[in-house]
């Protein structure tokens, strides 16, 4: 009874639990290119395994047939890594909101960032928190008016890709759930990226916060001439507030933090704690 | 003459005092003798007073002993703090130039320490050498022991160059030389030579890293934190030599939930903290708990609350283990007492978590990280290594699962009403459900926190959530039968009773020797494993009693409570919480007290 598949369809990924999303949610979308991208990659099955947290869009792993780990609010990044640093043969993929990874989780998000483990993160931006119906998210707009900010937001929007930019991760995209087909490529992209795969996506929320008619007008592909090498232009293409570009906005191969320790143990030797203990003899 | 001898040393934190009663302590051990340490020093890293005792015995040490016999100041200020633990009859060591002892019930000797390393070996940081030179002139163990122990640990040391090593050899002969000729000795204490046994000699923290190696862990990630940081230190340097990874995490939730995504893939990991770490892992011991994941976490406990003192000792993290999180969250806890059992019980931890798919909490101390021991070489044995129980692959046996429920724990495939092929969370008697891992052939399934049917799938019935909870504490009453029962220690038919845990057992015993040598009836019971309590051998003993004595390093008597809470147990509680363990002669005096009311 292994989990070995040949040659896998999108209906293979699929697990036969339902989504619990509302009816327009955006993430039926990102799932939906989720599915295309691991079809596309044909990624083994049992070798690959969906992190999440808690909140809408962390329910995801359920809904797929690949191994999954819901955890808890905010750790989705910490069990990835670990999970990546202790297997480095799996592919592991951390899927969010804008809650889990860039409010309660934003700590781990900058250290991951950092290290440049080998883990895609697809992060499900609804600029609201959906699950606990409808307070505001560090990426909702400044003056918003949500449950929790019955006057008005008055912190700043966060702003993922300038952040992550600014944080040297070596892949950086963004992409928008009712392009499910473009986004796919992007999922593609990230899983093949060696290094730590940043993909913001647009997914609108729409109980508590309807933003499709302003993303279908703000959404932008980036233009082709733009090289992903150019991390200043990178950069001013995510600071532009009125447009919301979508596409690659960099990428750098370097060496990742689970190959370099896995490099350390090529010498490894099978423990003997007779000699181990000699040190203390 | 008395082949036993306990030194201890005051003096400044960053001046050597720790190092030069380091290097007493294994250069005895060399010599053939056992040793048992104790040391305070101050969270800073230079300046503050700190002490070092070591007590040195031709036959096995069990605490760290009452008193110091000889007490060595190397200020004035170590002399105020220190005198009053010096016995009657002891032996101080001082510099005149320091300060002019005022009491007189003990022997005083004068020695030059300051002089001898400014102007004779002319460079001052040879004073520890100095001391170490007096000590070994005058009690032992022999000059060339203690060389050989500072040779290694020089050559060591990026610091080291010859000239160094010359005004060390320098320091001790000139040391040593000064008090065979210009003191008369009159003290009973000397270390003659004894046969050579084959021990080593290392800390608790040391021995849990070579614990966790022996035990198979091959992931650990930690966050910085006194007194647990060697640990980490040691992982990080062992791990990549023997095939596994390390990483410093950002925080100590992060740590625990990497451990966590670690375990998810089959790599036995672990992460060691202190007890503000250990609240912040709290969350990540629900989530092991819940979604099954093994996980071992190891509490080297210091004095709390909040910040408290790094650097003391305090067991006043066992009721917290118990509890840390919400919801109701089995969990196995369970705590070494010696330097010894910081090694075998590593073994322990892994397995129990392996086998019961929880998270198994290693509750050490202070005192117990820091402590040096000499431990018979023969306790570093490999350690057995018991697989997680994984599905089987290949067969299917639907006629088992009829009911939903097996009364193997083998059995698996086609469980659960969703039809899934793998029910992860099946229903077994023993509560333990075979666990799969990505990337070996094994079927998949999502592990989570929230509630869920066999299937690994959220599911908030109250028929399942009862069933679940039921399942996951069913495996601590199995494990309760399954793990060793503690060992009845002094008389058989002793009507006071003492239970204690954790690194306290060597002065509870120490005492239980001395109150047998001195006409009382006591018996000690020594607790390794506090969740699940070891129902049967704990109610034997109580029952075997008349009263119990439980002494407990902290305020709020936190095993007392517990053994209150499973059995009745209307205890005698004995607690210290200044930082510093007790000594036998804190015990003797409680169960002389209680024997005598």
């Amino acid at each position: 009874m292994t989990q070995v598949v040949i040659n896998p369809t999108l209906k293979d990924y699929k697990s036969e639990v339902k989504p619990t999303w509302c009816p327009g949610c955006g993430d039926f979308g990102v799932l939906n290119a989720t599915l295309r991208g691991l079809t596309n990659l044909k990624l083994p099955l049992d070798q690959t395994v969906v992190v999440s947290g808690i909140g809408c869009s962390s329910r995801f792993p359920h809904f797929m047939k690949t191994f999954g780990f819901h955890s808890v609010h905010g750790r989705a990044l910490p069990v990835a890594q670990g999970l990546k640093m202790a297997r480095p043969d799996l592919n592991v993929l951390a899927v969010g909101g804008d809650g889990d990874f860039f409010s309660i989780g934003a700590g781990h998000l900058i250290h991951a960032a950092l290290r440049n483990i080998d883990v895609t993160v697809i992060i499900m931006d609804n600029e609201i928190y959906g699950l606990t119906k409808g307070q505001t998210s560090p990426t909702s707009p400044q003056g918003h008016v949500t449950k929790s900010t019955p006057y008005g937001l008055l912190a700043s929007q966060f702003n993922p890709i300038a952040t992550m930019l600014s944080l040297n991760v070596s892949f950086v995209a963004r992409g928008y759930s009712a392009k499910p087909k473009d986004l796919a490529t992007i999922i593609e992209q990230g899983i093949q990226h060696k290094g730590f795969s940043f993909i913001h996506v647009l997914s609108p929320c729409p109980t508590f916060y309807h933003t499709f008619d302003a993303w279908d007008e703000a959404v932008t592909p980036i233009s082709a001439e733009h090289a992903t090498s150019n991390k200043a232009e990178a950069i001013t293409l995510a600071l532009e507030t009125e447009k919301q570009y979508t596409g690659i906005f960099y990428q750098e191969e370097r060496p990742t933090m689970d190959q370099a320790a896995h490099h350390l143990v090529q010498q490894a030797k099978p423990f003997d704690v007779n000699q181990y203990i000699q040190r203390y003899a | 003459m008395m082949n036993e001898v306990t030194i201890r040393i005051g003096g400044e934190s960053g001046e050597g005092t720790i190092s030069g009663g380091d290097i007493l302590a294994l250069a005895s051990a060399r010599w053939g003798y056992h040793i048992y340490t104790f040391r305070t020093f101050p969270a800073e890293i230079l300046g503050g007073p700190c002490m070092f005792q070591v007590r040195i015995s031709d036959h096995p040490v069990k605490s760290m002993g009452d008193y110091a016999d000889v007490l060595v100041c190397l200020n004035k200020e170590a002399y105020d703090r220190n005198i009053t633990d010096l016995r009657h009859g002891g032996v101080l060591i001082y510099d005149p130039s320091d300060f002019t002892p005022d009491d007189k019930n003990y022997i005083t000797y004068a020695v030059p320490l300051n002089e001898i390393a400014r102007k004779e070996i002319q460079m001052f940081q040879t004073k520890n050498m100095v001391m170490l030179g007096a000590i070994a002139g005058l009690f032992g163990p022999s000059p060339e022991a203690i060389l050989q122990v500072v040779r290694s640990k020089l050559s060591r040391s990026r610091k080291a160059n010859a000239t160094l090593m010359e005004k060390n050899v320098l320091a001790l002969e000139i040391a040593t030389k000064y008090v065979t000729e210009k003191i008369t000795k009159i003290d009973p204490y000397s270390l003659g030579p004894v046969e050579k046994a084959d021990r080593v000699v290392l800390n608790g923290n040391q021995a849990i890293v070579a614990g966790a190696l022996a035990a198979q862990c091959r992931y650990f990630a930690g966050y910085p934190i006194t007194p647990a940081s060697d640990i980490m230190e040691g992982m990080a340097k062992e791990l990549p030599l023997v095939g596994g990874t390390f990483l410093q995490a950002e925080d100590e939730m992060a740590a625990l939930a990497s451990v966590l995504g670690a375990s998810y893939g089959g790599v036995r990991a672990m992460t060691a903290t202190s007890g503000p770490g250990f609240s912040l892992m709290t969350e990540l011991i629900g989530l092991s708990s819940m979604a099954e994941i093994p996980a071992v976490i190891i509490d080297a406990q210091r004095a709390g609350p909040s910040t408290g003192m790094p650097t003391k000792m305090e067991q006043s993290d066992l009721s917290f283990a118990l509890y840390a999180g919400h919801g109701d969250t089995p969990r196995m806890i369970i705590a070494p007492a010696t330097v010894a059992d910081c090694y075998e019980m590593m073994g322990l931890a892994f397995n129990l978590a392996d086998r019961y798919q929880l998270p198994v909490i290693f509750l050490t101390d202070q005192s117990l990280t820091a402590r040096v021991e000499s431990v018979d070489r023969h306790v570093f044995k490999p350690l057995d290594v018991r697989e997680r129980m994984k599905p089987e692959t290949g067969a299917t046996n639907n006629n088992s699962q009829q009911n939903g429920h097996n009364s193997s724990e083998q059995t698996l495939v086609g469980v659960g009403s969703s039809g899934h092929e793998y029910a992860r969370y099946t229903y077994t008697d023993t509560g333990i459900s075979p666990i799969s891992a990505p990337g070996i052939g094994m079927p998949a399934y999502v592990a989570t926190g929230l509630e869920h049917n066999e299937a690994g799938h959220p599911n908030y019935e109250p028929e399942d959530h009862t069933k679940m909870v039921e399942k996951r504490f069913r495996k601590l009453e199995i494990a309760a039968k399954e793990l060793p029962a503690p060992q009845r220690y002094g008389d058989e038919h002793a009507t006071l009773g003492i239970i204690g845990w954790g690194s306290t057992e060597g002065t509870i015993q120490e005492a239980i020797d001395n109150a047998l040598g001195n006409g009382y009836s006591v018996a000690a019971l020594h607790l390794r494993v506090l969740s699940p309590l070891p129902d049967d051998a704990l109610q034997q003993f109580i029952q075997s009693v008349e009263k119990v004595i439980i002494p407990e390093n902290n305020y709020s008597g936190q095993l007392a409570n517990w053994l209150g809470a499973s059995y009745g147990l209307q205890a005698i509680r004995i607690n210290k919480f200044g930082g510093i363990p007790f000594t036998a002669a804190d015990i003797l005096q409680a169960i002389k007290e209680v024997s005598k009311s």
